[in-house]
C-alpha cells in the first residue's frame, strides 16, 4: 500500500535518539500514534518503559507536552487534564493517556474503569508487552500461560492472558481497537478515527520486548506480524458495540489460514520452559478467541 | 455585602470554596467529610459554581484529577478524611513535589484498624512528611476564612494547603458564620497562574525521571538534580511562614478577623503554665485555662494554627516565658510521643526555654476531652512538677489504662 505513505503525517514528534532497547515495538508503533495525533494534544504516562523513552529531565525525546503520573493513576491524571481544559475552554485539546500492560490491566485498571463508566473524553492506549518490563520482566495479569518470567523463574506462568479488550468492551465504549507496530497504516487510520470519536476510546497495542520475551532485536517486525499470523494478537475494531476484523486479520479470517500458535512460540527464549500441556492448552485458548471474534464479525 | 448564616463545618468549607472559585472539583465520600462533597455538587449541579466536578472512584484518583487540572492551570479543590487521606498518601507527595497549589480540606478523623468514623487528629499528622502546609482550624468561621487564606498562600508559595478541622466537633456542629461578599474576596485572591502550564504551544514532559546528579538541557544549561529540586521545596515551605502570616494579616485588613497567622494565644501574658495543641482540643483548653484561672493557677493557650511549616521562631517567642507546657494533642508517633510534643521540643533545644514539658494525648477515635478534664490533668501535672518530675510518661487522658482486657 504505497500509495497510503503519502497519507501519513511527516512531522516528526519522536526524536532520534530515544532510551527504549534495540528493536522494541513500543518505540516503533509509538512513532506512528503520535503522527496520528498530532499537535493538539496532552500525554499523560505512568511509571514504565515509556517514562524511560521520554528522557531524563531535563531533555526529552518527544516532542507533545505530557505529564508523568503515578502508576495507578494513569486514567485519573486523564480526567484530571480534561476537566481542568474544560474549565479553560480548551476542551479541543485531545487528552491521551498512555499506558504499559501493568499500569492498564493491573494497578491501573481502577481510575481506568472509573474515567471509562464516566465517558471521560480521552484516548487511552495500552501497548502491552505482556510482563512489567521497566521493572525487569516481572509477570502481569497480561503475561501469557507458559511464559517465563522472573517473578515465575522456575515453573512459568500458570494462567492465561488476561481479556483486558472484553473487560473495556463491558464499558460500552464508543470505540475500541487494537493495532500493531507491524501495521503501521492499520494502526495510523484507528489512531486518525480515535481522534475525530469523543468518549472514552480505547486502544490496545501488541509490543514485542526483544529482552523480556527473549528474542532478536532484528525480528521484532516478523515476531509481531508471527503474533497475527497465529492468533495470538489479533486486529479488529469495535465501533459502537459493532465488531470487524481488519488488515491482516481480516484477510486470515476470510481465508481461514491462521498458523498454529507454536510457530510464534519456539522464536522466543520466555517460553522454552513450557509445558506440551500448556502448548495445548493456549492453542485451545487462542482458538476459542477467534472463533468468538469470527463469529461476531459474522452477525454484524 | 457579607451575610452571616449559622453553618456547620463543611457548610462553611463550601461556601469558601465557593467563593474562590473553584474550577475543578474531585472528591470521594467518607465520613466526616462527605456532606462537604454533596454541597458542592449541589452547587455546581445548580450553576451556582461553574465548575466541573469529576465524580471520581477513589481518593487516589480525586487528589490524580486535582494534580493534573492544576498542571494545566485550573484552580483545584479536594477533600478527605481519615482512610482517604491515608490512601491519596502517594499522591500527596506528587502534588507537592510538583508544586502545585491544590488546597484540600481535610476533615479529622481517626484511622483503622478497628474502623472508627469519630475525630482525631492521627490522618493529617500521619501524613506531615509528605510536603504540604497543613493549617488547622478552631472554629467555622476559621474554616471558611483559612480556605479563602489558604489558595493565597498555596498560589504565592506554590505549595499544596491542607486545611484541617475536627470531624464532627467542627464539620457538623452549626456556628454562626460570617460569609465575605464576593467582591472583597475576588479583590484579596487574584486569579490562578500556574508556574508552568502544560499546553500544546509549549511542550514540556513535565516530572520525568530526574537523576541525582545535575544535568545539562538542550542549550547547555545545568538543571536542578533531584536533591536540588528536594532543597527548594524545603526551602519554600521554610519561607512560607512569613507568607502565611502576612496572608493573615492582609486578611485581618480586609475583612476584619485575625485568625493568629501561624499560632494564637489565651491569656498568655503572665502565664506561668502555658497549654498547647492544635484545632478544637486548643479551643476546649482555653475554657480549661478559664477555670485553672479561677483557681488561682496563672494558666494560658497558645494554640497552633500551622503545623507544617513548624513554626519554629514564632513558638519559641510565645513560650519564651512558660514555667511549665502541657502539649495537647489528638494522635500519637507510635513507639514515642505525641507528634506535637517531639517537635515543640525540638523547637526549644538550644534555647533558654527549660520548662518541664508534659505530653497529653487525648480524644483518639473521638474519645470526649472536656475542659473540665484537661484542667483536672494540668493540675496533675502541676503537681508532678512540684514532686520534682520534669518530664512524665505521655498522660493518655480518659483512657481506662487500669482495666484494659486481655
Ligand atoms: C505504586 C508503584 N508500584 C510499583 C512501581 C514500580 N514499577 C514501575 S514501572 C513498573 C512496571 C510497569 O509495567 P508496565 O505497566 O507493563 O509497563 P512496562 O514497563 O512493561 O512498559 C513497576 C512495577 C511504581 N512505580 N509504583
Ligand atoms: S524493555 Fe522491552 S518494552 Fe521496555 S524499552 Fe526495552 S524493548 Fe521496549
Ligand atoms: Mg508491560
Amino acid at each position: 500500500m504505497p500509495e497510503n505513505l503519502f497519507k501519513v503525517n511527516k512531522e516528526e514528534y519522536m526524536l532520534p535518539g530515544n532510551r527504549a532497547c534495540q528493536g522494541c515495538g513500543l518505540s516503533l508503533g509509538y512513532r506512528y500514534i503520535l503522527k496520528a495525533l498530532r499537535e493538539n494534544t496532552i500525554l499523560t504516562i505512568p511509571a514504565s518503559c515509556l517514562t524511560v523513552l521520554h528522557g531524563l529531565y531535563p531533555t526529552t525525546s518527544v516532542a507533545l507536552p505530557c505529564l508523568n503520573c503515578t502508576f495507578a493513576s494513569t486514567a485519573a491524571s486523564a480526567s484530571g487534564l480534561v476537566a481542568g481544559l474544560n474549565a479553560l475552554n480548551r476542551g479541543d485539546i485531545t487528552v491521551v493517556a498512555v499506558a504499559g500492560d501493568g499500569g492498564t490491566y493491573d494497578i491501573g485498571i481502577q481510575a481506568l474503569s472509573g474515567a471509562a463508566e464516566r465517558g471521560t473524553d480521552f484516548i487511552f492506549v495500552c501497548y502491552d508487552n505482556e510482563g512489567y518490563m521497566n521493572t525487569g520482566t516481572q509477570r502481569s495479569s497480561a503475561t501469557p500461560m507458559g511464559a517465563l518470567t522472573t517473578t515465575t523463574p522456575i515453573h512459568t506462568k500458570q494462567q492465561n492472558k488476561k481479556d483486558m479488550l472484553k473487560i473495556m468492551e463491558a464499558h460500552d465504549l464508543p470505540y475500541i481497537a487494537t493495532v500493531s507496530p507491524a501495521y503501521p497504516m492499520d494502526l495510523y487510520d484507528k489512531f486518525v478515527k480515535a481522534k475525530r470519536i469523543k468518549g472514552t476510546r480505547y486502544l490496545q497495542m501488541s509490543a514485542p520486548c526483544p529482552p523480556g520475551w527473549g528474542f532478536p532485536p532484528k525480528d521484532m517486525v516478523k515476531l509481531s506480524r508471527l503474533a497475527i499470523e497465529t492468533g495470538m494478537f489479533v486486529l479488529y475494531e469495535v465501533e459502537n458495540g459493532r465488531f470487524s476484523f481488519t488488515g491482516r486479520s481480516k484477510t486470515l479470517a476470510e481465508k481461514g489460514k491462521r498458523l498454529p500458535v507454536i510457530n510464534y512460540l519456539e522464536r522466543q527464549g520466555r517460553f522454552r520452559k513450557m509445558s506440551l500441556e500448556q502448548l495445548s492448552q493456549i492453542q485451545r485458548w487462542v482458538d476459542g478467541k477467534w472463533n468468538e471474534y469470527v463469529r461476531r464479525a459474522e452477525t454484524n | 455585602m457579607s451575610r452571616t448564616e449559622i453553618l456547620t463545618g463543611n457548610q462553611a468549607a463550601a461556601e469558601g470554596a465557593k467563593l474562590c472559585h473553584i474550577q475543578v472539583v474531585s472528591a470521594y465520600p467518607i465520613t466526616p467529610q462527605t456532606s462537604l462533597t454533596e454541597y458542592l455538587s449541589q452547587a455546581i449541579e445548580s450553576g451556582q459554581l461553574k465548575a466541573e466536578y469529576v465524580r471520581v472512584e477513589s481518593e487516589h484518583s480525586a487528589l490524580s484529577v486535582c494534580i493534573a487540572a492544576s498542571s494545566v492551570g485550573a484552580r483545584a479543590f479536594t477533600s478527605t478524611s481519615s482512610h482517604g487521606l491515608l490512601y491519596m498518601h502517594e499522591q500527596l507527595h506528587w502534588a507537592a513535589g510538583s508544586r502545585l497549589p491544590i488546597v484540600m480540606c481535610c476533615v479529622n478523623r481517626g484511622v483503622g484498624a478497628p474502623w472508627s468514623i469519630f475525630n482525631d487528629q492521627q490522618d493529617s499528622i500521619s501524613q506531615r512528611d509528605t510536603g504540604w502546609i497543613q493549617i488547622y482550624c478552631r472554629d467555622n468561621q476559621e474554616i471558611i476564612d483559612t480556605l479563602i487564606q489558604a489558595y493565597r498562600i498555596a498560589e504565592l508559595v506554590k505549595i499544596p494547603v491542607m486545611v484541617c478541622y475536627d470531624g464532627f466537633v467542627l464539620s457538623h456542629t452549626m456556628m454562626p458564620v460570617e460569609i465575605p461578599d464576593a467582591e472583597t474576596v475576588d479583590a484579596f485572591l487574584p486569579p490562578y497562574h500556574a508556574h508552568t502550564i502544560l499546553s500544546p504551544e509549549d511542550p514540556r514532559n513535565i516530572n520525568p525521571v530526574t537523576f541525582p546528579w545535575r544535568r545539562a538541557d538542550q542549550d547547555g544549561v545545568m538543571c536542578d538534580g533531584y536533591m536540588e529540586l528536594r532543597y527548594k521545596l524545603q526551602t519554600a515551605l521554610e519561607a512560607a511562614g512569613e507568607t502565611i502570616a502576612a496572608v493573615g494579616r492582609d486578611f485581618a485588613e480586609r475583612f476584619g478577623r485575625d485568625h493568629g497567622g501561624l499560632l494564637w494565644r489565651y491569656r498568655t501574658e503572665d502565664a506561668d503554665v502555658i497549654l498547647t495543641g492544635m484545632g478544637s482540643i486548643a479551643t476546649e483548653a482555653t475554657m480549661a485555662v478559664d477555670a485553672l484561672r479561677e483557681q488561682g493557677i496563672a494558666a494560658g493557650v497558645v494554640g497552633l494554627r500551622v503545623y507544617r511549616p513548624f513554626p519554629k521562631a514564632a513558638v519559641r517567642e510565645a513560650f519564651r516565658d512558660a514555667r511549665a507546657v502541657l502539649v495537647m494533642e489528638k494522635d500519637i508517633s507510635y513507639g514515642y510521643e505525641g507528634a506535637l510534643c517531639s517537635d515543640l521540643k525540638a523547637a526549644f533545644y538550644g534555647t533558654e526555654i527549660s520548662a518541664p514539658i508534659h505530653n497529653v494525648v487525648a480524644g483518639l477515635g473521638g474519645r470526649d476531652v472536656k475542659a473540665r478534664e484537661l484542667a483536672e490533668v494540668t493540675r496533675e501535672i502541676l503537681d508532678r512538677i512540684a514532686a520534682g518530675q520534669p518530664e512524665g510518661p505521655t498522660t493518655w487522658l480518659n483512657c481506662r489504662t487500669d482495666t484494659l482486657t486481655e
